[in-house]
C-alpha cells in the first residue's frame, strides 16, 4: 500500500478499512476516501482510456474540475476524485465513452428549493471564511458554500507554517491549522450557514445561483454574492504532457497532504514559484525523493527561504531551464530538460534526462473568476476577493476577504464600523512580491548564545520579531517586508527557531563548549530520520555543503510539529549551517532530445485530445475566433470547459506570430461544472441493480 | 478603400448566408458575405441542435428540406469532410388520444407529399428508443429518412467550400447602410468600406428586421428565445430525434437526440414564448427539461449536462420563412424568418435562391420559394414549428 503512515506534521486519522474491487481485483480503501486516492494507495495510476485514441488517463486536477479520472463505479461513470469509495463497490476502468445504466422507473421528482440570503459566499478558502466571519459579526444572513468536504480551501493542503504577521493572519501557524481555526470561528456566528460538499454550478441571468449540495439542487437568491473561488493551476504544453504521472502541484498536495497517499517515488517539478517549491518540500516530508526542480527564469519567483529549504536538503534547483519532453509507455518514466537562452529557447547540447515517475506542473495560477463575471452580467451586487480577484498569498486573501465583507455590508445597508485604513496597507504589504535579497549577514557581536537569521530576502513576515521574549529581534525598518536583525540578548529559548516559516533561524550556543559550539537546526522532514550520535552533512546558504558533523541531541517540539537537531560544529561552520542534507543531487544523463518529430503531437486540449498540430493547422488556415477553432477541432469542448486549454491555445496563437488582439476568446459556458441531468428535478430513480437487490430476499 | 463590384452581397454568414454563398459561387456569381461576428455561424447557427427533417406540414418547406437532406447526407462522400450526419429518423412518441389524432391527421398531408413517414406501434417505439416510458405509450409517427448533423462542422465545411469556389467573406464587419438609387439596390456600406452589388441578400437571422429597416422594407420577423443543452458523451443507445409534443408546466414541446459524438442534445420550447434577444441562461430551463426528459427516459437521469445555451428563433407570425424579392426595392432579397429552422432549410434554400439570382430557376426551385412570399396574410399556422 502506498500510504503515508509517518509524517512529521500530519497525523493519519484512524479510519475503518473497507474493501472494493478494481477491474475484479480486491483493493482496500479507507472509509470516506475518494476512489482516486484509494486507487493510488493501491498502486493504480491509470483510471480510464480516452475515447478518441485509447490513451491512458491518470489523475490531473484531483479537484472535480476535469473528468480525466473518470471510472465506472457500480455501473455509473463518476469522477473518481470526488466520489467516495464504498464497501463492496465495483470499480472498473472506463474505456471509451460512458455507458448508461438501465433505470427501471422514476419513483418521484423533488422540488427545487429556492432560498433567500443576504449574502452568498462561493468558496470557503481563506478569503471566503474571513469574509463570512466579518458578515457573521453583524448578524448578516449569510450562506457560505464549498465543493469540498472540509473548509479551508487550499489551506488544508499546506503543512508549512505561514508567513505574514502573527496579529493579522496567523503567521507561524501551519496552513492546515489555520483552516481549522477559521472554520471553528464560524461557529460563533449563528447567522452564517455553511454548506460543505456544495458545488456552485452557475449564476443565472435571473439572479439565482444554482448550487448542488450532495445530490440536491438548490437555487439561492442572494442580495449580494461574493466570489471567493480561488485560483486554478495553469498548464504547460510539451510532448508527453498528458501521460499518467504528469499533473498539477495542487493535485499532488491533495493526494499527499489531504489523503496521505504516496503517489510518487521519484518526483520532478516544473516551476520555481511558491507552489512548486512548497510542493517539493511537501514531497520530501512525505518521504518522496525530489529529483529536481526547474525554473525558466534566472531565479525562482517564490520565496528564497522556500527555495533554500529544498536546496539545503539536497534537491537540485535548475534555473534558466525548461522541460523538453516527458516519456513513458503507460505512465511517466523520464523527463528531459534543457537550459534556455535569453529568449527562453532550449540550448542544444544542454539536454539532460532524469528518471522520474511523477512530474508536477507548477507554472502559475489564474483566477477562477467566472462566477463573478456571471454575477456582474446578471446585474447582481457582485464582489470578489482572494485569489479569484488577484493571485497572492493566503495571508493576503484573508485581508481581502475582510475588506470585501465590509463592501458587502455597505451595499446591504448594514451599519458597520468603517474599514480600518491600515487593513488596506496590510493587504498591499501581504500581496507584495519578494523584494531584494541581501548578502548573508556577518556576525557583529560576541554573545555566547544567539540566533542566526538566515532570512535575507524581503518578504512580508515577522513572527520571529513577535515571539522573542527579550524583544531582541527587530526588523530593519517599519514594514514587515524588512529583514530581521538580532540586536540584544538571547536566552536560547528556541521560540524564533520554532516559529520561523522559512526554517531560516538557527541558534548557536558556545555556553557548554567554547571551542566546539553547537548549532540548533530546525528539521521537519521525518521523525526518526536523525538520532543522537549520527553523523550528518551540514548545508548552508543556498545549499552549500559544509561537511560532516555529529548530532548532539534531537528535540521534538510536538505541539509545533517541529524538531530541532543540535549538532556539534566549529566556529567556522556554526554561523553558516542551516540544514541537514538528505539527498545527494543527481546530475541526470546527457540526452539529445528529438524534438521536431513529436512536437505536433503535444496535446493542447486534454479532454478532447486535440494536438498542437491540429491547432496550428487551424490557425494557419486563418482562424482567429476560438469559437470557430473549437467548432472545427473540438478544442475546449470537453468536460473541463476549456479551463485548462484556453491559455495554452492563446500561447499557440502567440507562437504562430498572431497578435492576440485579433483573437476572439471562447464564449463561456453557463454551467461551470457538469452535473447529472436528474439532479435538476430532484429525481429519485430505481435502477435495475436496486430492483434486483430488493428481490434478493425471495 | 476602392469600390468593388459584386454580383451578390449577403448580409449574414450563418445558416442561410454560408450555404447560399456556396451555391452562388458554384454558379460563378461574384459573392461577398459580410458579418458582424468574427467567424461563420456565430449567430444562431451554433445554437441549432442539429435536427434535420423533411417531415413538415407544407409543400415549400418539405421540398426545401428534402433538398437540404440530400446535401447533408451526401456531403461526406462528395467532399470528404465529416459533418456528423446520422440518418437516425424522427420519432414523435404519442401518449394521449388527442395527440394521436393530431399526428394521424398530419400524416395524411405528409404522405400526400410523398414523405417517408408512418404510424408505428408502441413496441416499435420501444425498440427504437430503449428505456422510453412505457405507461400509456400508444405508438408514434416515425420518419426514418430524417436525421441530424453537426451545425458547427456543417457550417465550417460549407464555408471552406464556398471560399474554395471563390466566395469572399468579411468578418467583424457589420453593415451600416444599404445603398439605394432610384428604387434599386446599389450595394452596402460598412465601417471599413463600400461594396457594390446587383443583389443584396438579407440573411441576418435574428437581426433580419433591423437590417431590413436599412433597406426601408418592413419584415414581420421578431426573435423568441429557446434554451438548449448538451450532455457528456455516452455510448450510442438510441438513434432518432425524439420529439415529445405534450405540454409541460412552462413549456410546449421539447426534443432531444444523441449526436454523432454520443452526446445528448436537447431543446425546449417555452410556453408562453419569451420574446426578445436575451441569450443569457435562466434558472428555469434545467429543472423543467430535466423533469420532462427524465420522465420520458429515466436512464438519462445520470448523464451529466455539460453546457446549456439560449438561442433565438427569428419568428414570423405564421411560422413560415420569408424568402422573396420585395417590389419596393429592386435587387434586395429577403431570406429571413426561418423560425428556428435555418440550419435544415439553409442548404436547400441556398441552391434554390442561387438559381433565382442566376436567372435560371427550375420549376422545382420556384416551387420551393412559392410558399415564402412576403406579401401573404400570415394567417395560417405551421403545425410542426
Amino acid at each position: 500500500m502506498e500510504r503515508i503512515t509517518e509524517h512529521p506534521v500530519l497525523q493519519p486519522e484512524e479510519r475503518r478499512a473497507i474493501k472494493f474491487t478494481f477491474d475484479g481485483k480486491t483493493c482496500e480503501a479507507l472509509e470516506g476516501e475518494m476512489i482516486s486516492s484509494a486507487l493510488y494507495a493501491n498502486g493504480v495510476k491509470i483510471f480510464s482510456r480516452h475515447h478518441k485514441d485509447s490513451a491512458p488517463q491518470g489523475i490531473f486536477c484531483a479537484n472535480g474540475q476535469c473528468a480525466q479520472c473518470s471510472v465506472i463505479a457500480d455501473g455509473l461513470t463518476v469522477k473518481s476524485c470526488v466520489t467516495a469509495a464504498r464497501e463492496g463497490m465495483r470499480v472498473e476502468t472506463l474505456r471509451g465513452e460512458a455507458r448508461l445504466p438501465r433505470v427501471a422507473c422514476v419513483q418521484e421528482f423533488g422540488r427545487v428549493e429556492e432560498l433567500d440570503f443576504d449574502a452568498l459566499i462561493i468558496g470557503a478558502g481563506p478569503s471566503g471564511l474571513a469574509a463570512a466571519a466579518e458578515l457573521g459579526k453583524l448578524g448578516v444572513k449569510t450562506l457560505i458554500i464549498d465543493d469540498k468536504d472540509r473548509f479551508g480551501g487550499k489551506l488544508v493542503l499546506q503543512t508549512h507554517k505561514f508567513f505574514g504577521s502573527v496579529e493579522d493572519c496567523y503567521a507561524g501557524t501551519r496552513g492546515v491549522d489555520i483552516a481549522s481555526k477559521l472554520e471553528e470561528q464560524l461557529k460563533e456566528y449563528p447567522s452564517v450557514q455553511a454548506w460543505k460538499n456544495a458545488v456552485c454550478l452557475a449564476v443565472f441571468s435571473d439572479k439565482k445561483v444554482g448550487v448542488l449540495r450532495g445530490d440536491k439542487y438548490y437555487l439561492i437568491r442572494p442580495k449580494a454574492v461574493i466570489s471567493a473561488t480561488g485560483a486554478r493551476e495553469k498548464s504547460l504544453a510539451f510532448p508527453g504532457n498528458t501521460l499518467p504521472g504528469v499533473y498539477g502541484a495542487g493535485a499532488f498536495q491533495t493526494l499527499v497532504n489531504r489523503d496521505l497517499v504516496r503517489p510518487a517515488k521519484r518526483l520532478f517539478i516544473v516551476g520555481g514559484g511558491n507552489v512548486g517549491l512548497i510542493a517539493g518540500y511537501h514531497a520530501l516530508q512525505a518521504g518522496i525523493q525530489v529529483v529536481g526542480l526547474i525554473e525558466a527564469q534566472a531565479r525562482c519567483g517564490g520565496y528564497k527561504v522556500h527555495e533554500d529549504k529544498l536546496k539545503r536538503l539536497g534537491v537540485p534547483v535548475y534555473t534558466r531551464h525548461t522541460i523538453l519532453r516527458a516519456d513513458g509507455k503507460e505512465g511517466l518514466e523520464s523527463v528531459t530538460i534543457a537550459a534556455v537562452d535569453e529568449k527562453f529557447c532550449p540550448v542544444p547540447g544542454t539536454e539532460k534526462k532524469f528518471e522520474a515517475d511523477t512530474l508536477l506542473i507548477a507554472v502559475g495560477l489564474s483566477s477562477v473568476d467566472e462566477f463573478h463575471a456571471q454575477a456582474k452580467e446578471a446585474g447582481m451586487e457582485a464582489f470578489v476577493c482572494g485569489d479569484a480577484e488577484e493571485i497572492a498569498e493566503a495571508s493576503a486573501a484573508m485581508f481581502s476577504g475582510k475588506i470585501t465583507a465590509h463592501k458587502v455590508l455597505k451595499s446591504l445597508g448594514v451599519m458597520a464600523a468603517p474599514v480600518p485604513p491600515f487593513w488596506f496597507d496590510r493587504l498591499e504589504v501581504l500581496k507584495s512580491r519578494p523584494g531584494v535579497t541581501k548578502e548573508p549577514a556577518t556576525k557583529d557581536h560576541d554573545r555566547k548564545v544567539y540566533p542566526v537569521l538566515h532570512c535575507r530576502q524581503e518578504i512580508p513576515c515577522n513572527p520571529c520579531v513577535t515571539v522573542c521574549p527579550k524583544k531582541s529581534i527587530k526588523l530593519s525598518g517599519e514594514s514587515i517586508m524588512n529583514t530581521p536583525q538580532f540586536t540584544g540578548d538571547c536566552i536560547g529559548c528556541y521560540k524564533c527557531l520554532v516559529i520561523c516559516p522559512g526554517l531560516a533561524v538557527t541558534i548557536v550556543d558556545y555556553r557548554k563548549d567554547p571551542a566546539n559550539p553547537s548549532v540548533a537546526i530546525p528539521f521537519e522532514i521525518g521523525r526518526g530520520l536523525v538520532k543522537k550520535g549520527d553523523k550528518v552533512r551540514l548545508t548552508g546558504w543556498e545549499g552549500a555543503d559544509l561537511g560532516e558533523a555529529e548530532v548532539l541531541d534531537v528535540k521534538d517540539f510536538k505541539a509545533e510539529n517541529t524538531m530541532i537537531v543540535i549538532v556539534k560544529g566549529n566556529p567556522g561552520v556554526v554561523d553558516r549551517a542551516v540544514s541537514l542534507k538528505l539527498y545527494a543531487g543527481e546530475a541526470g544523463v546527457k540526452a539529445a532530445a528529438e524534438l521536431a518529430s513529436s512536437e505536433d503531437d503535444t496535446i493542447i486540449c486534454r479532454c478532447e485530445r486535440v494536438s498542437l498540430g491540429e491547432v496550428r493547422r487551424a490557425i494557419r488556415s486563418g482562424m482567429r475566433d476560438l469559437n470557430q477553432l473549437k467548432a472545427v477541432t473540438r478544442a475546449g469542448m470537453g468536460a473541463c470547459g476549456s479551463k485548462t486549454c484556453s491559455s495554452l491555445l492563446l500561447n499557440v496563437f502567440r507562437s504562430e506570430g498572431v497578435d492576440l488582439k485579433e483573437v476572439t476568446g471562447f464564449t463561456r459556458r453557463p454551467l461551470f461544472v457538469e452535473a447529472p441531468l436528474g439532479v435538476f428535478s430532484g429525481v429519485k430513480c430505481q435502477t435495475e441493480a436496486d430492483e434486483k437487490a430488493s428481490w434478493s430476499g425471495f | 478603400m476602392a469600390e468593388t463590384k459584386y454580383d451578390v452581397i449577403i448580409i449574414g454568414a450563418g445558416s442561410i448566408g454560408v450555404p447560399l454563398a456556396m451555391a452562388l459561387a458554384k454558379a460563378e456569381l461574384k459573392t461577398l458575405v459580410l458579418d458582424a461576428a468574427p467567424s461563420p455561424g456565430q449567430g444562431q447557427n451554433k445554437c441549432a441542435i442539429g435536427g434535420l427533417r423533411a417531415t413538415h406540414s407544407d409543400g415549400s418547406k418539405i421540398k426545401t428540406c428534402l433538398r437540404s437532406l440530400e446535401i447533408f447526407s451526401t456531403w461526406k462522400e462528395k467532399h470528404g469532410d465529416d459533418i456528423g450526419w446520422i440518418k437516425g429518423g424522427y420519432l414523435f412518441p404519442v401518449y394521449t388520444e388527442r395527440d394521436e389524432a393530431v399526428l394521424r391527421d398530419l400524416l395524411k398531408v405528409q404522405k400526400g407529399f410523398g414523405l417517408d413517414i408512418d404510424w408505428i406501434p408502441a413496441e416499435k417505439v420501444r425498440a427504437l428508443v430503449p428505456g422510453i416510458a412505457d405507461k400509456d405509450l400508444r405508438g408514434g409517427t416515425w420518419s426514418p429518412g430524417d436525421g441530424s448533423a453537426s451545425p458547427l462542422l456543417s457550417i465550417n465545411a460549407f464555408y471552406r467550400r464556398a471560399v474554395k469556389l471563390g466566395a469572399e467573406f468579411r468578418f467583424n464587419e457589420p453593415v451600416t447602410e444599404i445603398l439605394k438609387e432610384g428604387g434599386e439596390v446599389k450595394g452596402v456600406r460598412t465601417a471599413r468600406g463600400r461594396y457594390e452589388a446587383k443583389w443584396v441578400v438579407n440573411a441576418a437571422g435574428a437581426q433580419a428586421a433591423a437590417v431590413s429597416d436599412l433597406a426601408g422594407v418592413k419584415v414581420p420577423v421578431r426573435p423568441d428565445c429557446h434554451e438548449a443543452g448538451i450532455t457528456e458523451p455516452a455510448g450510442r443507445f438510441f438513434d432518432p430525434m425524439v420529439v415529445d409534443i405534450r405540454p409541460g408546466d412552462k413549456s410546449k414541446n421539447y426534443y432531444f437526440y444523441q449526436n454523432w459524438e454520443g452526446q445528448i442534445v436537447f431543446c425546449l420550447t417555452p410556453q408562453p414564448p419569451i420574446w426578445g434577444d436575451d441569450r443569457r441562461s435562466t434558472s428555469e430551463f434545467l429543472p423543467e427539461i430535466s423533469r420532462r426528459m427524465v420522465s420520458l427516459m429515466p436512464n438519462l437521469a445520470t448523464l451529466r449536462v455539460r453546457r446549456t445555451w439560449r438561442g433565438l428563433y427569428p419568428m414570423t407570425p405564421d411560422g413560415f420563412p420569408v424568402v422573396d424579392f420585395p417590389a419596393a426595392l429592386k435587387g434586395y432579397v429577403l431570406a429571413v424568418g426561418m423560425c428556428g429552422q435555418g440550419f435544415m432549410l439553409g442548404p436547400g434554400l441556398g441552391e434554390a435562391l442561387a438559381a433565382h439570382l442566376g436567372g435560371k430557376p427550375s420549376a422545382a426551385d420556384r416551387e420551393m420559394l412559392a410558399g415564402f412570399k412576403l406579401e401573404r396574410s400570415f394567417a395560417g399556422q405551421e403545425k410542426l414549428k
